[in-house]
């Protein structure tokens, strides 16, 4: 090594690895030909992706089942608003990721140069917090601020923008001191008096309810809200992103409630006399119509981010920290009631309004791939999805036993994610068996990371629920707009073990029901890399339980309606 | 000082300490329009801290909204301090500064608009070829008193800076900034 210094792309690479990161999800390109550079001489090791989206939903799914921000870097121009996608999904969802895009020398920046966009400008909406770095020397401080700011308090995404004339340069900062950033506060423990009010609440409550978000799964509350659901006898619900968080399968949990939630979990929360969210937002796929929801029950709120209080739903108690800390500071000031009834209650719902799906006839049916699927895995599989039918049927069938094993893209909704997010688990937890749940439509959007994932014969088996059909909304315009059917038949799909075949990947077909327990321990015992499991299954279900959008939860469908409904008001 | 009770109910001002980089505008005008708000007026200045900047916003929404980009503007990592002054008893005090020029057509027509001004703070910056550049200062209130009364003349141009307010009492956020003094 010659003793010249740095450049400023041999300093944001040191200062990755100091960082701890161990890979980068990313494409090159002109403007980030520094950086890829000083990859070379790394240990980092750089996962070359077939297209920018790909990166980010793998570095997504990298901190999804870790916790720890996933890198990606891209080059300008197209390949940084490639990652725009990629970067409201982990924003909506609270995700921690770096995104490093090179971008046009400083001299170059306004003049319309080849390949320049105005990346901070684009992505302000969709980053926790961004940098245009134009010298040299600030890439240690803003690199180290990066990932605090990714990582603590609500954890987001934040974009470094690093000219090529900048990552060239010779870089002489020293190691930067801590952060120093004024007026950015990390809530830790609620204050006093608002968990004595709390807990006076809880001792009180008749028919309480825990409705857990994701916000537990990241502070890993899971085992303080078990505990506290034990003491208190209460029920708990989670959301599609809290899943996880506490073992699905334990005897108080009632499953996912909201939209396609579970109907006993929708009728704890219509019937109980008390309801707090951990680290959930009351988001509009919860609440139903807002102005029916839990009117009569008691509401605390605890979250990290004091933004989300009062913002669709009042609460009555507001508990600013860290869910875990919080559980945990609650616990011992809740006295335990008689909610024996209440349980009982909610147990008899249980018994009563079972997830349920036709099981006569030669049909093979998503809910019966997914119900086998769980039991082949007995709920140890760490499990991602796409957007869509296939993935309320999974949240529904597919039980999550431990925390950081369902990954899902919540409030984006994005399709082409589940694909690469298990690429990026995959890498993370290589111990881990990794399934990717997806549909025809979504698959399709991310297909190309097939390569990625046999290069590194990365054991990813991806099972495709095909319907045919864009399936989600297909299902709507049957039932709101007199099924005329506009824009949702995927006529001209590929064959998809065909296509695995020319990456080199093994596929499976399910085409039969009595198929579905041989193909599924198949795929469950590959090893060999990648493979694809293509079930082919009805065309036309639909996705029950189901509260139509901006409708109230008692309006909740539980079969195939006999008459017409109204079209959904009040939101999408 | 007191906010006149002419202004509608539903105009908010907020006091802010940001950091002084580029981009915290753009930032901040996205919370904003994101919900559909219009800001009715913008004062951006350097602070007593080199570094940081203060802004003053004047915009106007419904309750439930205006807390809601509070709590977003707060969660903005450039910004240090941000307070909504709608509630605050006693309101702070507040300044604005207008420039404006006036038409005149002989010295008849000078004096009139003089006499007008008199009862305003209001000084004669600049007379060329019969146009008079003026600036005015007080509250927004009184910039709107002191118009009213130009108006029977041929008023050419505009500019007001946006209102500027300050807390009365002791500073709410200077201990925020303790190391960077």
């Amino acid at each position: 090594m010659s003793s010249r210094p740095p450049t400023g792309a041999e300093r944001l690479v040191r200062s990755l690895s100091e960082h701890g990161v161990k890979h980068i999800f990313g494409l090159s390109g002109g403007a980030a030909m520094p950086i890829f550079d000083a990859l070379v001489d790394s240990d980092i090791k750089l996962i070359l992706t077939r297209h920018e989206q790909g990166a980010t939903h793998m570095a997504d799914g990298y901190a999804r089942a870790t916790g720890q921000p996933g890198v990606v870097l891209v080059t300008s121009g197209p390949g940084a608003t490639n990652t725009v996608t990629g970067l409201l999904t982990a924003l909506m969802d609270s995700v921690p990721m770096i995104v490093l895009t090179g971008q046009t020398p400083t001299f170059n920046l306004g003049k319309d140069a080849f390949q320049e966009a105005d990346v901070t400008g684009i992505t302000y909406p969709v980053v926790k917090h961004s940098y245009l770095v134009t010298n040299v020397d600030d890439i240690p401080r803003v690199v180290r601020e990066a990932f605090y700011l990714a990582t603590s308090g609500r954890p987001g995404p934040v974009l470094i923008d690093l000219p090529k004339d900048v990552t060239s340069a010779p870089c002489m900062a020293q190691d930067p001191g801590p952060p120093d950033i004024p007026g950015y506060e990390v809530p830790g423990r609620a204050a006093r008096a608002d968990l004595e009010r709390a807990a006076e609440l809880l001792s009180k409550a008749k028919r309480p309810l825990l409705y857990v978000g994701h916000g537990a799964v990241i502070a890993g509350a899971g085992p303080a809200v078990a505990a506290l659901s034990e003491k208190m006898n209460a029920p708990l619900v989670n959301t599609l992103l809290g899943k996880g968080a506490v073992d699905e399968t334990t005897a108080r949990h009632l499953g996912m409630l909201g939209m396609h939630g579970t109907a006993y979990a929708n009728k704890a929360v219509i019937g109980c006399d008390l309801i707090m969210a951990i680290g959930a937002r009351w988001d509009d796929r919860i609440t139903g119509k807002v102005s029916e929801f839990c009117t009569d029950a008691v509401r605390i709120h605890i979250d990290i981010d004091p933004a989300e209080f009062n913002k669709t739903v009042t609460s009555h108690v507001q508990l600013l920290g860290d869910a875990r800390l919080v559980i945990e500071d609650l616990l011992p000031l809740v006295k335990p009631n008689d909610t024996a009834a209440w349980m009982a209650e909610c147990n008899g719902w249980r018994k009563e309004f079972p997830l349920n799906y036709p099981t006569d006839g030669t049909a093979l049916r998503a809910q019966h791939v997914l119900d086998r699927l769980n039991a082949i895995t007995e709920g140890r599989a760490l499990m991602t999805t796409d957007v869509g039918q296939h993935q309320m049927w999974a949240a529904q069938f597919l039980l999550t036993r431990e925390n950081r094993m369902w990954l899902s893209s919540g409030g984006a909704g994005t399709m082409g994610f589940g694909f690469p997010a298990a690429i990026g688990a995959q890498l993370a937890r290589p111990e881990v068996e990794v399934w990717a749940i997806v549909g025809d439509g979504g698959f399709q959007m991310t297909l190309c990371e097939l390569a990625t994932a046999a290069i590194h014969k990365l054991p990813v088996k991806v099972l495709i629920i095909n319907n045919n059909y864009l399936g989600m909304v297909r299902q709507w315009q049957e039932l709101f707009f007199d099924n005329r059917l506009s824009g949702v038949d995927l006529e001209g799909n590929p064959d998809f073990v065909k296509l695995a075949a020319a990456y080199g990947i093994k596929g499976f077909a399910i085409r039969k029901p009595d198929e579905v327990d041989e193909v599924l321990r198949a795929a469950h015992a590959y090893n060999d890399g990648p493979c694809v499991v293509e079930a082919v299954v009805e065309k036309e279900d639909n996705v029950f339980p189901m509260i139509p959008a901006g409708a109230a939860l008692r309006d909740m469908i539980i079969e195939r309606p006999k008459h017409k409904l109204e079209k959904p008001v009040g939101s999408t | 000082m007191n906010r006149p009770s002419t202004v509608p109910l539903d105009m908010h001002t907020f006091s802010l300490v940001v950091r002084d980089r580029p981009g915290v505008l753009v930032r901040i005008a996205l919370v904003f329009s994101r919900r559909g708000f219009n800001i009715e007026s913008l004062a951006v200045s350097p602070g007593l801290i080199e570094g940081f900047a203060r802004m003053t916003i004047v915009s106007r929404g419904a309750p439930e909204t205006v807390e809601q980009i509070n709590k977003q503007i707060a969660k903005l990592v450039d910004v240090v301090f941000v307070t909504d002054h709608a509630r605050d008893v006693p309101q702070p005090v507040e300044a604005e500064v207008a420039l404006l020029k006036v038409r005149v057509s002989g010295d008849a027509d000078k004096r009139s608009l003089l006499a007008r001004l008199e009862r305003h703070r209001t000084r004669v910056l600049d007379e060329t070829n019969g146009s008079i550049v003026l600036v005015a200062d007080g509250t927004s209130a009184e910039l709107d008193a002191m118009l009213a009364a130009v108006e029977p003349h041929a008023l050419e141009e505009l500019i007001r800076t946006g209102k500027i307010v300050m807390d009365r009492g002791a500073s709410r956020f200077a201990h925020l900034l303790g190391r960077h003094r």
